[in-house]
């Protein structure tokens, strides 16, 4: 077995030294991934690891994310149409798309219904004979989507148009269906397998519509695919798109500098300046999708009023968590969303630093000699490179004005799963990526009343609030939902169930040389259209 | 001989069915659990959950599950991995040549230094020379040597700029692993630089687990040569006009060296211990760092396994070292 | 050293006096053996020393050791550039001076030290009395389960302990006295099982001493020596182990100023600000060092086989 396995991998290693030695001519581009891919099925896991090397360079879905933004566009589907209730959305499908051919997989049709029929119902049906077709997996970002209490039905009207029948209007719909899990696999494909008795290869050996075909996985180091040349849009400027798989931050800043590969993700924020300086290295950033914040639990006294929270979130110094916490690479928040999503408002005015004010209204409010808990992640995450260095910021920040703090943790999951209760002791420290840039998927999810005793932290339930964003649901003018976003931003200052802390900010090194390179706000890495100057 | 080994296997059953039982319950213990984890500030509907818990085979009566975990060992099975779905054991065995390079090197440079240093102090008792060797061994016997690591990548890859910060080998190398071994590997593969590469990668976290393994070493080098040297043969031998090169390498060492081997084996747990620490530091993708991953991403059966192999291999090690020691000095079988 | 005789109750005055006599004559022959040993003077000096700074650490400490200097975030220490006379050793990253965090984190150290060893030596000693004086299958039994914790790496199994019981300080000091335990009792069992049939022991058997007297006042006391050295081995183990369970994120909390969290903390600026991470690292390293130069003075006073090598 052992044997068997050595001989594959030196056998990949033999056909990657052919394609370069032979690839004088050929253009490859080389990104040095932080990590490997859980599997090629993209719909089966939640990473962005495994998204980056599976979904994005392999698949497509119904309507894409226009490159930069959150805007949606037409993808395989060609346009789509929503009916008056919001309940029915029928999309009708690009015509002569070509599953890739590969040396595992020939197709003998092009792309249609079947396809997209199979793709979701395989997700949404308990008895689909693929609905569990790998062991220990599951349709992880399906389910916690809600999608299969949303779905009702799926019909194909004819070859190239398809109906999804919801239960309830949900806005977010045609965003959602962009999302990586969406990702239209070929339904022929998948019947070979079946009959070959494989169906696990569908997650090692994947086959898309993408503008990148896969060649080969050589475990935790390399993965190789071929621009495909029947790309329904147009093929990609480089020839061999290569993943090398290089978990260490510093090692693949080395690897960098010394040309070996072209882009690389993830900078340690150390190495921020010395990049800066380097003439051969160009450095993109962009503001992250997200959001770092501390809920606190409005349930409990005397944190239940307001003003005590306003108070609270006066006395915090968010330039020294910028400075001691993510060393530059963050940027204060003021609202629940981050300034990339639309209906952002800008025109809500942060609680400015101000210890004095701060110490009046607690001594308005009654409240003298106040001890709480600030519970802090053991964990880093996007939004928080250092959740018990933030919590020890605002330890001292809450001394200066009286307030004493005791910091807690918890392992992670047991973090995640405590925090949720509704009687919880203490302010708790979170955050949130968003998944489709959607406003719902934040404000909704994080600040709704159905998230009390669950996603929302803050155990925040608030009338006014929670009217407007339910309302969002169901419109499908976008102006009106965000003129209804903005307003829901406004209560939520006032209200202040959270010291809103920062936004983080994402950096992206690449090779001078590099062109065409688009930074995902939804924290993706996309390589199509990407060139390399010779 | 026999009835000694006997004796010796006989112990090692219970004390076997006692680690099994240890590992099963500590992972039973642990707080939280992986589906919350994978699932992260998303959540996860306690359905879900519990399907989850089901298909680790959590739902089961705890003595079910614990028959169940034996006869898998008996079988070679000892579950699989929730995070990358492959069986604990191929990834043992995947990890452990990584580890086993590492403690390898760090034994050697370990005994090629300490008993030759702990050899000099002894024949040069009380002089400056037998003081500073003993006093470095103690500073390194104290070393906190995750430290120790640190403060060795600022001076030689931060300062100088000789050694690479992590990891085994460049990964401008591509080749497969025969032996797992990468410096046997890099040469097998006959790429240009690549055993160079490698031994820049081992050298710092060799020196670095090696600390305390050399110290201790020079140390019972030093008091058993000091012991053996006062006994009446080597008198004797010195008496009959022997030249001191001769008594000390003939009479003195071979005797002396018999508690050191001893030591060296028990060493074995100290350099398993340390591996957690030095891999930790330097990214070294070998058990210690895969062990600590494990407890963390709440990884069960990756953290019952590993707890038992790891505690398989130290009552190996030490039962090889029991019987050497028996086969050597016949007193302590009949103890 | 052996103790007096309890068969002659009469005159237990004179007695009292001459055990008196009899343990101070000890003392002063121990006391010079263990001052021929210059090393261990040494290390006894600045162990005393560092107690005496953790004791009076709030005297002796600049600033507060939570005290977050705003506008100083890294500053290093005064002989460098940038450096600032009021922050000697430099501050970390949210502006904390660090000798002062040293000088309070001694308090941890000393303090782990102390309750890991007294845990770990009453157990044990219990444990291993038990053992030695019951034999049988008391004795295997425990034997057995003393063997199964020795059969794990140290490290790794204070590490499970600690994930089980949560991270933090007290859950440290417990999974690692559970872990040093096992060398206590093995110690005391070999000595109980020479000394239990020596001449005094069937005496006072014989005079009609129960077990537990015959356990704790007439086997124990001659059992010390070995327990003492034992004693200050993991002493400087626990200080070394919980700065690793520190280090690992699984020690003592932030902001506690303790050495292993310290580092742990400043892991991120290895190649920054080299301050934050030396200075702990060479308070850990001072410390044990000086504990173990007082523990191998200890061995040569108390151990009679190494006395005079």
């Amino acid at each position: 077995m052992n044997f068997q396995k050595t001989l594959k991998a030196s056998l990949l290693g033999v056909s990657l030294a052919v394609i370069a030695a032979t690839g004088a001519s050929a253009k490859n581009l080389v990104y040095c991934s932080e990590g490997s891919p859980e599997g090629f099925d993209a719909a089966l896991y939640t990473a962005g690891t495994t998204f980056d090397a599976s979904s994005k360079p392999i698949y497509n879905r119904l309507v894409e994310f226009k490159r930069g933004t959150t805007e949606v566009l037409p993808g395989l589907a060609e346009s789509w149409e929503v009916s008056e209730d919001g309940l029915e959305y029928t999309f009708k499908l690009r015509q002569g798309v070509k599953f890739h051919t590969t040396s595992f997989f020939t197709p003998t049709r092009e792309f249609n219904a079947d396809d997209v029929l199979f793709t979701f119902e395989r997700q949404l049906k308990k008895d689909h004979p693929w609905h569990e077709y790998t062991a220990g997996t599951a349709w992880e970002y399906f389910e916690g989507m809600s999608m299969p209490d949303l779905i009702k039905e799926i019909v194909k009207v004819d070859d190239y148009t398809v109906k999804f029948v919801l239960n309830r209007p949900e806005a977010p719909m045609i965003a959602n269906l962009a999302m990586d899990f969406a990702s239209i696999v070929s339904a022929e494909y998948a019947a070979q397998l079946e009959a070959a008795g494989t169906k696990d290869q569908l997650n090692q050996q994947p086959v898309g519509t993408g503008p990148f075909t896969f060649v080969g996985y050589q475990k935790d180091a390399v993965i190789r695919y071929a621009a495909n040349a029947d790309y329904w849009g147009g093929k990609q400027p480089v020839d061999n798109l290569i993943f090398a798989i290089t978990p260490d931050a510093a090692v693949r800043l080395q690897k960098l500098k010394a040309g070996e590969c072209h882009i690389m993700p993830y900078p340690a924020p150390a190495d921020i300046t010395d990049i800066q300086s380097d003439d051969t290295l160009t450095l993109m950033e962009q503001q992250g999708l997200n959001v770092g914040y501390l809920a606190y639990n409005t349930k409990q006294a005397p944190f239940d009023k307001p003003e005590v929270r306003k108070a609270l979130n006066h006395a915090i110094n968010k330039q020294a968590i910028l400075d001691a916490v993510f060393q530059g690479s963050g940027q204060a928040a003021k609202n629940p969303i981050p300034p990339t999503m639309w209906s952002y408002n800008d025109a809500v005015e942060d609680d400015d630093y101000n210890p004095e004010l701060a110490k009046e209204m607690l001594e308005a409010a009654g409240v003298k000699d106040l001890s709480m808990k600030i519970w802090a992640m053991p964990v880093q995450r996007p939004y928080n490179p250092n959740a018990r260095r933030m919590a020890e910021v605002i330890q001292a920040d809450y001394a200066n004005i009286g307030v004493n703090v005791e910091i807690v943790s918890y392992e992670w999951g047991e973090y995640l799963s405590r925090s949720k209760d509704e009687n919880r002791d203490g302010a708790v420290l979170l955050g949130w990526t968003g998944d489709n840039g959607d406003p719902d998927n934040f404000l909704a999810v994080l600040l709704g009343c159905d998230g009390v005793g669950g996603s929302n932290r803050a155990q925040w339930c608030n009338e006014e609030f929670d009217a407007l964003i339910m309302k969002a649901k169901t419109v499908t003018s976008k102006e009106e939902r965000t003129k209804l976003y903005e307003e829901a931003q406004v209560v939520f200052k006032e209200q202040a169930p959270w010291a809103t802390i920062a936004h983080s900010v994402v950096f992206m090194p690449m090779s001078s040389k590099v062109t065409g390179y688009i930074m995902d706000p939804l924290g993706g890495h996309w390589f199509d259209g990407v060139d390399i100057a010779e | 001989m026999f009835r000694f080994l006997l004796g010796r296997l006989g112990l090692l059953i219970p004390t076997f069915f006692g680690v099994t039982l240890v590992a099963f319950s500590f992972i039973r213990m642990l707080p939280g659990d992986p589906a919350e984890l994978l699932a992260g500030e998303r959540g996860i509907s306690d359905e879900r959950r519990a399907q989850v818990l089901s298909q680790l085979g959590f739902d089961k009566p705890l003595w079910h599950q614990y028959l169940d975990y034996i006869a898998g060992i008996f079988q070679g099975d000892l579950g699989t991995s929730f995070v990358s779905k492959k069986p604990v054991l191929d990834e043992f065995l995947t990890l452990f040549p990584a580890t086993a390079e590492l403690a390898l090197c760090a034994i050697i440079i370990a005994v090629c230094l300490g008993i030759p240093a702990g050899i000099f102090a002894a024949v040069k008792r009380g002089s400056i020379a037998d003081q500073a060797i003993m006093g470095t061994a103690l500073v390194g016997y104290s070393m906190p040597i995750f430290w120790w690591g640190l403060l060795l990548i600022i001076l030689f890859s931060g300062t100088l700029g000789w050694t690479p910060v992590s990891g085994r080998i460049s990964l401008m190398f591509f080749f497969p692993q025969v032996t797992g071994f990468m410096l046997i590997d890099s040469l097998l593969s006959g790429e240009k630089g690549a055993f160079l590469s490698a031994v820049r990668h081992l050298i710092l976290p060799s020196i670095v687990l090696a600390t305390i393994p050399m110290a201790v070493i020079a140390r019972q080098t030093r008091s058993a040569m000091l012991e053996v040297l006062g006994e009446d043969y080597v008198r004797t031998a010195r008496a009959k006009g022997l030249p001191p090169r001769a008594v000390v390498g003939l009479h003195a060492l071979r005797n002396a060296l018999i508690p050191v081997v001893t030591t060296i084996g028990l060493q074995v747990g100290v350099l398993l211990a340390g591996a957690i620490l030095t891999e930790t530091i330097f990214s070294w993708p070998g058990i210690g760092k895969w062990l600590v991953d494990s407890i963390s991403r709440r990884d069960y059966f990756v953290v019952q396994g590993g707890l038992l192999l790891i505690a398989g291999i130290i009552m190996m090690v030490n039962l090889i070292v029991d019987v050497l020691y028996g086969l050597i000095n016949p007193r302590i079988r009949h103890n | 050293m052996t103790n007096t005789s309890p068969a002659v109750k009469a005159d237990q005055t004179k007695l009292q006096a001459e055990s008196r006599n009899a343990t101070k004559a000890q003392f002063l022959e121990f006391w010079y053996y263990f001052s021929q040993n210059k090393g261990a003077v040494i290390g006894l000096v600045i162990f005393s020393l560092l107690v005496l700074m953790a004791l009076f650490a709030p005297l002796v400490a600049p600033h507060s050791p939570d005290f977050q200097y705003r506008d100083s975030f890294l500053v290093p220490p005064f002989w460098e550039e940038g450096g600032k006379a009021a922050f000697l050793l430099g501050t970390d990253a949210v502006g904390r001076d660090i000798l002062s965090r040293l000088i309070f984190g001694a308090r941890f150290s000393l303090f782990i030290g102390v309750v890991v060893v007294t845990i770990a030596l009453v157990g044990g000693v219990v444990i291993g009395l038990v053992a030695g004086y019951m034999r049988g299958m008391t004795d295997t039994l425990i034997m057995r389960v003393m063997d199964i914790i020795l059969a794990f790496p140290s490290l790794l199994l204070a590490l499970v302990l600690v994930a089980i019981l949560g991270p933090g300080l007290i859950n440290a000091m417990i999974a690692i006295a559970i872990v040093l335990q096992p060398h206590f009792v093995r110690l005391t069992r070999a000595a109980v099982l020479s000394e239990r049939t020596r001449d005094y022991v069937v005496a006072a058997k014989v005079a009609g001493a129960g077990h537990m007297r015959l356990m704790f006042k007439t086997i124990l006391p001659n059992c010390l020596a070995p327990l003492i050295v034992q004693a200050t081995l993991s002493f400087s183990n626990a200080i070394l182990d919980a700065a690793a369970l520190g280090f690992l994120g699984m020690g003592a909390q932030p902001p506690t100023p303790e050495w292993g969290t310290m580092l742990a903390e400043a892991r991120e600026f290895i190649l920054r600000a080299w301050w934050v991470v030396t200075f702990p690292g060479i308070a850990i390293l001072v410390t044990v060092l000086a504990i173990n130069l007082v523990g191998d003075g200890l061995r040569d006073a108390l151990d009679p086989k190494l006395k005079r090598s």
